[in-house]
């Protein structure tokens, strides 16, 4: 054991109960902390009191971005780059280069959505203190974990595993950095 | 009006309380299974041994796909002339099994994206599966335009890079558009896949590692980018899994659309009519419903999958092919009014000589496979009869083939000018590279089931009951 430890965890057998021991520790005014599922719990963003994802702010900056690339990249090329009269057509119209910018915003923003996600989340991050949990594994299969982060301000060892036990945590150890 | 108030207990014009009748939900997962259960019979078939059957398969598979990379190469070798093409029809199988490819895979995407926005939790078990089949349907679809370029060593030039010749892309084509559409619809395909696969990617990781089989467990967790189910992580996947969805559908509608307007916006009768969109939409959707159960079902025998592919999916899937198939129904039928309501005599021609011309066999195949067939799913006993199921979509995968066939060959065999009129006959290098396309999906396809897992398992415990944090009794 470091002297300094990554933070606490401790283990949940059903979504219910990690789902009540959540809103106790949110309750309990702790900031660092997180909770390790195998599955997306229903109303587990509320219980753990997180805010509204900022994903969609990034989507919607790509998908104006490949809008944009589409709309100038066509009237680059069709109308000032090398124009060509093509059918009698005008060089540029919006109604023709709309397909194509379209599919660009779609592009754009499924690329930018993805990033995104990856970049708030900080993956990729092959290493983190969790996994050195004996019970890890069965964190992707059918157990569930709050981890509350040493760096937290009201984080004391003593304190912070009583309340994890408090609230029906199993398992409860420290975690290395 | 009186008596009514002075009775001693007047009944109530409005009811206190409302009782409506309960329908019970269908079960997702039969047998109340366990999230344990769940991981283990889908990552059991990855991790088990390769079964015999799936060698034999992939020998067949790859014996097939051959006659594709044979045809390829001998295209190459020699020029686009090995294929029948030829006065005045030009364009013939190579479109009819791109557009055939491309709407197979719109099933999958349905699945993953527009019955993800209606909330359709039975789309969990098949849509992993189902964008499978999406991408490998998009690999063969992009064989046929890419090689019928002819000195395929330029297909670069489809994109708007710039190039010594200075001359760009003209974006007023709906050639043009459809680059793009399926370029797109390709690279969305695999994203909104692999964003699915990354929790399950990271379940196979810690699976792989317990049992200290190390190069696997560093493969499926390179992939899974250190996934360790963090809600906070949870939470963000969640929603960015919701945007590619809503994303995607308008994709989805947006690539058949374009594909239409490969033929709708040209002048040719019996192409050029305001229908093609929702009429090829439609029919994407319909053909890839009925490859869905071609693969499904099997999958469903061979690795008894039954709790997680319940009766209820395949009634639903029967179902959309239903709807489906009739709206494509309609669509025949609105064609033929509306070449006679719009009394111009070439499009009247068109649609007799598509009936009763010299395809009319092929004409005829398409409205048994694609009207008929579907309408057996009306009958629960139809539905419940997964061998006879199976057979009907064979069907499907068969007429939707033919549509195309007939749109495509019928409209230029006999256009105009009587004096440019013809027949076209595919040449068997045409056959052979086609036939094989069905090796390279199969490929692909066994591929993914032997090292993939083909469900995806968080999002199925998602909708188990054991998921719910209430436990059935409140409901807000």
């Amino acid at each position: 054991m470091s002297a300094q430890p990554y933070g606490v965890i401790a283990t949940f057998e059903s979504s219910a109960e990690i789902y009540h021991a959540a809103e106790q520790v949110r309750d309990a005014g702790y900031k660092n902390w997180d909770v390790i599922a195998p599955c997306p719990i229903h109303g587990m963003d509320k219980a753990m009191g997180l805010k509204r994802s900022i994903v969609p702010r990034i989507s919607l900056a790509g998908g104006l971005t490949g809008f944009c690339t589409g709309m100038s990249m066509i009237w680059f090329v069709d109308a000032f780059d090398y124009p060509v009269t093509v059918g009698g057509k005008p060089l540029f119209s919006p109604l023709f280069a709309f397909p194509v910018s379209y599919e660009l915003t779609i592009l754009f923003t499924a690329f930018a959505t993805i990033i995104g996600m990856f970049v708030v989340n900080g993956l990729p991050m092959h290493y983190h203190p969790a996994m050195k949990y004996p019970k890890f594994r069965r964190g992707t299969d059918d157990a569930f974990f709050i981890v509350i982060e040493a760096r937290d301000p009201r984080f004391n060892a003593a304190n912070t595993k009583a309340l994890l036990a408090k609230i029906g945590g199993k398992d409860i150890s420290d975690l290395e950095a | 009006m009186a008596a009514h108030v002075e009775s001693a207990t007047p009944a109530p014009a409005i009811l206190q309380e409302v009782n409506p009748a309960v329908l019970p939900r269908p079960v997702l997962v039969g047998h109340n299974r366990s999230f344990s259960w769940i991981t283990d019979k889908i990552c059991g078939i990855i991790e088990g041994p390769t079964p015999t059957w799936w060698w034999v398969c992939f020998a067949i598979a790859c014996c097939v796909a051959s006659f594709t990379v044979a045809g390829i190469i001998y295209l190459v070798a020699t020029g686009v002339g090995v294929w029948g093409h030829a006065n005045p029809v030009n364009w013939a199988w190579d479109i009819v099994n791109f557009v055939f490819w491309i709407g197979i895979g719109h099933a999958g995407t349905l699945i993953s994206a527009i019955l993800c926005l209606l909330r359709q939790k039975w789309r969990t078990s098949i849509n992993r599966a189902a964008e499978a089949m999406t991408i490998f349907a998009v690999v063969c679809a992009a064989i046929f335009p890419v090689f019928h370029v002819g000195r395929v060593w330029y297909a670069w030039f489809l994109f708007p890079i710039p190039n010594s010749n200075y001359i760009w892309q003209n974006f007023r084509s709906p050639l043009e558009w459809d680059v793009f559409a399926v370029s797109t619809y390709g690279t969305v395909s695999v994203l909104f896949w692999y964003v699915g696969l990354i929790p399950d990617l990271a379940t196979l990781r810690d699976r792989f590692a317990a049992v200290g089989n190390k190069t696997r467990a560093w493969l499926y967790g390179f992939f899974a980018m250190g996934w360790r189910g963090s809600n906070r992580h949870w939470s963000n996947y969640e929603m960015a899994y919701l945007i590619l969805a809503g994303i995607s559908t308008p994709l989805v509608l947006s690539v058949h659309t374009i594909v239409s307007f490969d033929f709708a916006v040209s002048l040719i009768p019996g192409w050029h009519t305001t229908i093609f969109p929702p009429y090829f939409v439609a029919g994407a959707i319909f053909s890839g419903f009925g490859m869905v159960l071609t693969l499904m079902l099997p999958l469903r025998a061979i690795y008894g999958l039954e709790d997680l592919i319940t009766q209820y999916h395949i009634d639903c899937m029967c179902k959309i092919t239903l709807a489906t198939g009739t709206i494509v129904g309609y669509a025949y039928a609105m064609e033929f009014f509306i070449a006679w309501y719009g009394a111009n005599p070439y499009e009247g021609f068109t649609f007799i000589n598509r009936a009763f011309g010299q395809y009319w066999w092929a004409y005829l195949l398409m409205v048994s496979c694609n009207v008929i067939t579907p309408q057996f799913f009306w009958f629960k006993s139809v539905r419940n009869n997964t061998t006879f199921v199976w057979v009907l979509s064979i069907f499907v995968n068969v007429g939707m083939w033919f549509e195309r066939f007939v749109i495509i060959a019928t409209s230029l065999a006999r256009d105009f000018l009587p004096s440019s009129w013809g027949y076209y006959s595919p040449s068997i290098v045409e056959i052979f590279t086609f036939f094989g396309t069905f090796g390279v999906f199969s490929v692909l396809f066994l591929l993914f089931i032997r090292f993939l897992p083909i469900m995806p398992m968080a999002e199925i415990k998602a909708v188990t009951p054991q998921a719910d944090v209430h436990a059935g009794h409140d409901h807000h």
